[in-house]
């Protein structure tokens, strides 16, 4: 009976203990946050702030009592960021789109078909992720302008509708998949087509939700390759676009303008992010513990 | 309603090229299988893991191709046919049902492909899978998925696809063995009772012989390849054809001995146990039933008893021979005439005496059966 006294004791301890652990958690969580969060703050407030504005600061000041949208207006008037928008938005799709494609299908013949020479081209498959992307750049490039595909989406898009990585990543998720499963397809008379899209497309679907929103993002941040193979202006996608806004966009060092164009480059990417967190989060989890 | 048929295996053989570098024998899991399973029976393929059966089913569903050999349903020859050509309905161990689907979608899948005039209406497809939910009873659980079942619900769904076609034959492969123990014995029940009702010629894997023997019309005894013993359970069970069936068949196990008969007499150890009608003299592998025994002060047999367990419906005694090839003897003693189990002390000695139907004669080398007594 005399142990009572102690319970309390140690469950005020305990309580102690645990509102110092989250207290420091949450400091620290929120120091992280603002440090992350910053650099976007600073992108959104330079944008609405006025050009005559932002050159008198002579020391940046962390907020405007006079926001302006003018700033948006220019970036879409004056330069064509419209047509990068566009561009941009058809090159992703397209080589998403084909990439899926390809990927399911190699992955399906990896995981799941049975033939010659099979473990030895994958082997060669996955050796190819050990040759950095730079390298192969220059032969891509030298094919591309020899098929005369400079400044055309083909040419932008053909390097990159396949990956290795993508396809490694899909056959290990594919292999998951029980092979009596397969069997119960077969025994029921299901075609190995009809096998991929009904059973094991379905159930990898949060894998290939990840590959396409992970895809995305590459599209709309590639940069190098569509620099290199395009210089004519009605091909620019966003990223290397930006760099033509600041150079010559504006006819002088527009910054918040920039800042302006960046944010409108940025948002797509942000809320079909937020739109799909949990998937992403879901798929890149599954894909490592499991695979 | 259904037609169900006979099946024929006539030497059935399976071989798989060896991956072992050094030895490149092929390893054969069918050898020479010949069986006629009678229409509309529950044949239980038994045997130890390794030792063929789901290979053997495997051929028959034409998952596998044989090797050699044929295998026929009814008057056609289907050993060339593809596995959904056949007509069978395959239940797997695991179940294999498609995660992302919900049960009625399962049930319906195989429905789907069918092809030419074969086609079903969707009105057709939904009253078929409803009737075979019904049958095994999961008519309520049509829209969950398979995650949210049970083991046994999920057990069902996969009975109810593979019968959802009107398969001529049905194949389950380990069909229990995911199951708790108390599942186990209803779902067998169900099993049986969705046979009786369909009449459809049921073929069933397991390694579990109390699981075949069951409910089972014939259980089919295989070791490494080989068919061992065809029969009816009890059949096989009163009188194994060797040793290996013998020891597989019953719990607890039969206790084996190694004994000689000299001059038409059985002898264990030193001790002249029974006669052994006309085996000439040789040596040889007694196998003794545990309900073989019974307790008797003038008994032929003894044993030192190392322990008495009391079980509610028998006693099993405990108990050592020099003689024997386990290390102890277990002897079932029934409790139907009362016995003082109090007279008898660890470490002293006790006798028995052997009933003669329950004691087989085994072959030192063939281990095949060369006698039993008469009852």
């Amino acid at each position: 009976m005399e142990n009572g006294t102690d319970y309390k004791k140690i469950e005020k301890t305990a309580k102690r203990k645990k509102t110092v652990v989250s207290t420091v958690t949450y400091v620290l969580l929120t120091v992280w946050a603002v440090i992350v969060l910053f650099p976007f703050y600073w992108m959104i407030l330079t944008s609405l702030k006025s050009y005559g504005a932002y050159n008198s600061e002579y020391i940046p000041k962390f907020f405007t009592l006079s926001p302006t949208l003018q700033n948006y207006a220019d970036a879409f008037t004056t330069v064509s960021l419209g047509r990068y928008l566009i561009n941009t938005t058809i090159f992703t799709v397209v080589t998403t789109a084909i990439m899926l494609f390809v990927i399911t299908f190699a992955a399906f013949a990896f995981a799941r078909l049975d033939f010659k020479g099979k473990n030895i081209a994958f082997l060669v498959f996955l050796s190819l992720m050990m040759i950095p992307n730079e390298l192969v750049i220059i032969t891509n490039f030298v094919t591309v302008t020899n098929l005369d595909m400079r400044n055309s989406f083909p040419g932008l898009i053909l390097p990159s509708v396949t990956s290795v990585f993508y396809i490694y990543l899909l056959k290990e998720n594919f292999e998951q998949i029980p092979d009596s499963l397969y069997f119960a397809a077969k025994v029921d008379g299901t075609s190995d087509l009809k096998y991929l899209m009904k059973v094991m497309i379905p159930i990898s679907r949060p894998t290939l939700i990840t590959i396409t929103i992970l895809k995305v993002i590459e599209c709309w941040n590639s940069y190098v390759w569509p620099r290199l193979i395009t210089d004519d202006e009605n091909y620019f996608l966003v990223s290397n676009g930006i760099q033509e806004i600041r150079e010559n966009g504006f006819g002088r060092e527009n910054i918040p303008a920039m800042m302006a164009a960046v944010v409108v480059i940025s948002v797509p990417l942000i809320v079909l992010f937020l739109i799909f967190r949990k998937k992403v989060m879901e798929g890149v989890s599954r894909g490592g513990t499991k695979g | 309603m259904v037609i169900s048929m006979e099946v024929v295996l006539r030497n059935l053989t399976k071989r798989f090229p060896s991956r072992d570098r050094k030895n490149h024998e092929d390893v054969i899991a069918v050898n020479d299988f010949n069986f006629e399973i009678p229409d509309g029976k529950l044949i239980g393929l038994l045997g130890p893991s390794g030792c063929g059966k789901s290979t053997t089913l495997n051929l028959i569903s034409g998952l596998q191709k044989p090797t050699s050999g044929r295998i026929f349903f009814g008057e056609d020859d289907v050993t060339e046919l593809p596995p959904e050509n056949r007509g069978i309905g395959l239940v797997f161990q695991n179940y294999a049902l498609y995660p992302h689907l919900t049960v009625k979608q399962n049930i319906l899948f195989p429905l789907e492909n069918l092809k030419g005039k074969d086609k079903l209406t969707k009105a057709e497809m939904l009253d078929k899978a409803m009737e075979a939910a019904k049958l095994v009873q999961i008519d309520e659980l049509m829209d969950r998925k398979p995650k949210e079942l049970s083991g046994g619900q999920q057990q069902r769904v996969a009975i109810a696809r593979a019968l959802v076609k009107m398969p001529k034959v049905l194949l389950l492969d380990e069909p229990l063995s995911n199951l708790d123990a108390r599942l186990r014995l209803q779902t067998r029940e169900e099993i049986r009772r969705i046979q009786r009702e369909t009449k459809i010629t049921t073929i069933f894997v397991t390694h579990d012989q109390e699981e075949a023997m069951s409910i089972s019309d014939m259980i089919v005894v295989m070791k490494e390849g080989i068919v061992q013993q065809i029969g009816k359970p009890q059949e096989v069970y009163d009188s194994p054809a060797n040793l290996f069936v013998a020891k597989f068949l019953g719990t607890p196990p039969v206790n084996v001995f190694e004994g000689q008969v000299k001059g038409g007499r059985l002898l264990i150890g030193e001790e002249d146990v029974m006669e052994a009608g006309e085996v000439p003299d040789q040596e040889v592998y007694v196998g003794i039933r545990p309900e073989g025994f019974r307790l008797q002060e003038d008994g032929e047999f003894s044993c030192k008893l190392n322990r008495v367990e009391v079980m509610g419906r028998d006693i099993s005694m405990v108990s050592e021979n020099k003689a024997s090839l386990n290390s102890t003897i277990r002897a079932i003693i029934g409790t139907e005439n009362e016995i003082n189990m109090d007279q008898y002390k660890e470490n002293t000695s006790v006798r028995f005496h052997l009933l003669p139907h329950k004691v087989f004669l085994f072959h030192k080398e063939t281990e095949e059966r060369i006698y039993f007594g008469e009852r």
